[in-house]
C-alpha cells in the first residue's frame, strides 16, 4: 500500500502494465523526455526505452491514427492527448475509424487501444483546456468511456482499459490530479469497466455523478441536514452505463439528481434522466434534476467557478429535489 | 544542440531597411522594447497569480513581428497562435487592453473572456491567437481568400496579403498541409511565417520534424515560393529579406512560406522545467538579442541614437507598461450573471440554459472569492 495521488496511481498502473506485457506502447507529445504535460508518464521512457514510450510530433490525427493502426495489429497502444480540446484534430481517426473497426469487419479487426486524456475544469485553464466532452464520446458506439474520481479507481480502471480488447477513452480529471491522496495497493488489481460505485448509501435521494464532480457532490452532501439520507453514485464508466445500479437506487429513493460539468443541453444528464423515467417511472416522487455547466463555453478563469456546478449549487439542486 | 548564428557579412547599406528614415527604425526599437518590457511585467503578474490560465511569453522573438509587420499595411489580416502578446502590441493594440485581457478583466480586448492565448483586435485586423496548434493555418488561407475576393471580384480594397504565423511544432499538423495545398492551388495571398524557435514544447525540431534543416522543401511540395531567414533575431535582416518577398506576394496575389529562425528565452509556458536545453544554448542566443542588435546598429551605423536616448526610451516604455498593469488591476472583473452567457449567439436562446427555465444559478455566486 502506498498513499498516492491520482497522477501517481496512473503512473503506477502504466508502469506495471508495461512491465507485465511487452506489447504495451505509449505514444504522444512530450510523453518521454518531458514525462508529459502533467508529468503522468514521468520516468517511463527512462525505464522502458524510447521504442516503448514514444515522443511524437505535434500531430493529434497522426498520433491517434498511428495508435489505432498499432492496435489493429495487436499492439496495446496508449496514446496521450494533452488536453481534451486537442481531441478535435484526432476526432476523425477515433470516431470514424477506431471506434468502428470491430463492427465494420464483423470482429475480424479489433482495436485494443486506451486513449488517455486529461479532462475538465477547475485548474484555471481557458476553453479547450477545461472542457468536458465525455457525452460526445459516449454517443459514439464502439468506444468505452471511463473517468475515475479517485487514485484507487484510477489504477484499477486503467488496468482494465489497457487489457480490454476494445478502444477505451480514459478521461483523467485534471482538477483532482494532485488534489488528494489515497491508499493504493502495490499489487495489480482491476476495477471492472461498466460498474458504478456507490460512494455513500442513502434512502431519500440518489445523486449520480462522475469524475471530479464526485468530490463536489461529497462536499455538497456534507453541507446538508443530517436527516436527509442521500445515496451517491459515481458512475466511473460513462459508457457502457451501469444501468442496473442507477435504476436500483432510484427505485429505492424515488428521487434523482444528476451532476456534471459539461453543458446542460444533450449532456449525459439528459440520457440518465430519460433512463430513469423509462425504468423508474412509478417510483418517482420528483422530476429528475440536472445540475450542470451552462450552454456556453468554459470561460476564462475569473468566471470558471461560476460556470462549474460547485458544491453549493449541487446542494441547492438536492434540496430542491428533496422538497418537491 | 542548436547554436546561434549571427548575421555576418550582410550589407546593411543596400538592404531595404537602409532606405528607411531614422524615425522608422527608432520606432522599431521602441516596439521591441515595449514587447520586452510588457512580457517582463506579464511574468511578474503571472507569478503574483494576477494572471491565470496558460501564459506563453515572447521574449527573444520580438524581431519577428516588428520586422515582418513593417512590410504590411493596416488592412492586411494577421493571424497567429497562442504566443501572441507581441503580435497584439506590434499591431497597435493598447497595452492596457492586452494586459487587462490576461487579468481576465472586462476592459481586456475580449472582455477578459479569452486570456493570454486569445488576443483579438478586429479594428487592427488581428484575427487572434489560437490555442489549438495550427488551427490558424487554414483560417489564414480563408482570410487571404476573402481579401482576394474583395479585391478581384467585388472590386473593393487594395491588394492585400495575410500573414499567418505558426510555430515550428505546428508544421506537423495536417491542417497546415491542407491549407498550403489550398493556398497553392487557389493562389491565395497568404504568407505562412514559421517562427522557428527550434522547439515544440520540449521537442527539438529535428526530433519531431522531417527536413528540419530544409523546411522550404515543404512549401515546394505545394508550389509555394519560400524564403529562409537565418538571422531572425535581427529586425533589419528580417525586413530586408521579407519586404521584397511580401511585395511580390502582394503584387502577384500568391502565397508564400518563410522559415524564420528565432529563439525563445523563456520556457515554453510559465511552468516549464526546461530539461531539454542548456543554459549555454540560451545564452548563445541572448548574445544576438534583437534589442541590443538594433540598438547597436542605430548608435554605431546610423548615429541616430545615444545610450541616453535609449535609456529615456526604456523609461518611457516602462511607464506605459506599469500603467497597463495598474489599469488591469483596477479594472472590474466580469459579472458572471451577464457575461458568462453573453456572445454565444447574437441573443440568448429561449429555453436554453441558463436563460430558460434552468435556475440553479444563484448559489454558485456565493463561491466567488472576488466580485
Ligand atoms: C492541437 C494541439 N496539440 C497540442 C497542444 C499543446 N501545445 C501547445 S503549444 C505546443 C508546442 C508548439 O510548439 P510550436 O508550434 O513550435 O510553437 P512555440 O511554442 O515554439 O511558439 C504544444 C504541444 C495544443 N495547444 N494544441
Ligand atoms: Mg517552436
Amino acid at each position: 500500500m502506498a498513499n498516492l495521488t491520482l497522477v501517481q496511481a496512473i503512473n503506477l498502473a502504466l508502469t506495471q502494465e508495461m512491465e507485465a506485457d511487452d506489447s504495451v506502447v505509449i505514444l504522444g507529445e512530450d510523453v518521454g523526455l518531458n514525462g508529459g504535460v502533467f508529468r503522468v508518464t514521468e520516468g517511463l521512457q527512462q525505464r522502458f526505452g524510447d521504442h516503448r514510450v514514444v515522443d511524437t510530433p505535434l500531430a493529434e490525427s497522426g498520433i491517434m491514427g498511428t495508435a489505432i493502426g498499432l492496435a489493429m495489429n495487436g499492439i496495446k497502444s496508449i496514446p496521450e492527448i494533452q488536453f481534451e480540446g486537442f481531441l478535435g484534430p484526432a476526432y476523425d481517426q477515433l470516431v470514424n475509424h477506431g471506434a468502428r473497426y470491430r463492427s465494420r469487419t464483423r470482429g475480424a479487426v479489433t482495436v485494443p487501444m486506451t486513449v488517455r486524456v486529461p479532462v475538465g475544469g477547475g485548474i484555471h485553464a481557458p476553453e479547450l483546456h477545461s472542457d468536458s466532452p465525455e457525452a460526445i464520446y459516449a454517443h459514439t458506439p464502439g468506444l468505452k468511456v471511463l473517468m475515475p474520481s479517485s487514485p484507487y479507481d484510477a489504477k484499477g480502471m486503467l488496468i482494465s482499459a489497457i487489457r480490454d480488447p476494445d478502444p477505451c477513452i480514459f478521461f483523467e480529471p485534471k482538477r483532482i490530479y494532485r488534489a488528494f491522496r489515497e491508499e493504493v495497493p502495490e499489487d495489480e488489481y482491476t476495477v471492472p469497466i461498466g460498474k458504478a460505485k456507490i460512494v455513500e448509501e442513502g434512502s431519500d435521494l440518489t445523486v449520480v455523478t462522475w469524475g471530479a464532480m464526485t468530490i463536489q457532490c461529497i462536499n455538497a452532501m456534507d453541507s446538508l441536514p443530517e436527516d436527509l439520507s442521500v445515496e451517491l453514485i459515481d458512475l466511473r464508466t460513462i459508457y457502457p452505463l451501469d444501468v442496473d445500479t442507477i435504476v436500483e437506487s432510484v427505485q429505492k429513493t424515488g428521487r434523482c439528481v444528476v451532476a456534471h460539468e459539461a453543458p446542460l443541453t444533450a449532456g449525459l444528464g439528459a440520457e440518465i434522466s430519460a433512463l430513469v423515467q423509462e425504468r423508474c417511472f412509478l417510483h418517482l416522487e420528483a422530476p429528475v434534476q440536472r445540475v450542470t455547466g451552462f450552454d456556453t463555453f468554459m470561460p476564462y478563469y475569473k468566471m470558471e467557478l461560476d460556470y462549474l456546478p460547485e458544491a453549493p449549487r449541487v446542494a441547492e439542486a438536492i434540496t430542491a429535489c428533496a422538497a418537491y | 544542440m542548436t547554436t546561434a548564428t549571427a548575421s555576418k557579412g550582410r550589407d546593411r547599406k543596400t538592404g531595404a531597411s537602409a532606405m528607411l528614415p531614422d524615425d522608422t527604425l527608432l520606432g522599431w526599437l521602441r516596439d521591441l522594447v515595449l514587447i520586452r518590457e510588457f512580457e517582463i511585467r506579464t511574468m511578474q503578474a503571472y507569478s503574483n497569480a494576477q494572471i491565470g490560465g496558460f501564459c506563453h511569453v515572447y521574449n527573444g522573438q520580438e524581431a519577428v513581428v516588428v520586422g515582418t509587420f513593417a512590410a504590411t499595411i493596416k488592412d492586411d489580416p494577421i493571424i497567429t497562435a497562442y504566443r501572441d502578446h507581441g503580435h497584439a502590441l506590434a499591431r497597435g493594440m493598447d497595452p492596457k487592453a492586452c494586459m487587462a485581457e490576461m487579468f481576465g478583466k472586462t476592459t481586456g480586448c475580449a472582455k477578459g473572456k479569452g486570456g493570454s492565448m486569445h488576443m483579438f483586435d478586429r479594428p487592427n485586423n488581428l484575427f487572434g491567437g489560437h490555442g489549438i496548434v495550427s488551427a490558424q493555418t487554414p483560417l489564414g488561407a480563408g482570410l487571404a481568400f476573402a481579401t482576394k475576393y474583395e479585391n478581384e471580384v467585388l472590386g473593393e480594397g487594395e491588394k492585400r496579403i495575410s500573414l499567418c504565423f505558426l510555430g515550428d511544432g505546428a508544421l506537423n499538423q495536417g491542417a497546415l498541409h491542407e491549407a498550403m495545398n489550398l493556398a497553392g492551388i487557389f493562389s491565395l495571398p497568404v504568407i505562412y511565417i514559421v517562427e522557428n524557435n527550434g522547439y515544440s514544447m520540449g521537442t527539438a525540431i529535428h526530433r519531431g520534424t522531417t527536413m528540419s534543416d530544409k523546411l522550404e522543401a515543404k512549401a515546394a511540395a505545394y508550389g509555394i515560393e519560400s524564403l529562409t531567414i537565418e538571422d531572425g533575431m535581427d529586425v533589419c535582416a528580417i525586413y530586408d529579406k521579407f519586404k521584397p518577398f511580401a511585395d511580390a506576394c502582394r503584387r502577384d496575389q500568391k502565397p508564400g512560406f518563410v522559415d524564420l529562425k528565432t529563439y525563445r528565452y523563456q520556457g515554453h509556458s510559465m511552468s516549464d522545467p526546461q530539461k531539454y536545453r542548456s543554459k549555454d544554448e540560451v545564452g548563445s542566443y541572448q548574445e544576438l538579442d534583437p534589442i541590443l542588435t538594433l540598438k547597436g546598429q542605430l548608435i554605431e551605423d546610423r548615429g541616430c541614437l545615444t545610450e541616453e536616448d535609449f535609456k529615456a526610451m526604456q523609461k518611457e516604455v516602462r511607464a506605459i507598461v506599469r500603467e497597463a498593469v495598474k489599469f488591469a488591476e483596477n479594472s472590474p472583473s466580469p459579472d458572471p450573471r451577464t457575461e458568462l452567457y453573453s456572445d454565444v449567439f447574437t441573443d440568448p436562446l429561449p429555453n436554453s440554459s441558463p436563460s430558460g427555465p434552468y435556475t440553479h444559478g444563484e448559489a454558485n455566486h456565493l463561491t466567488r472569492g472576488d466580485a
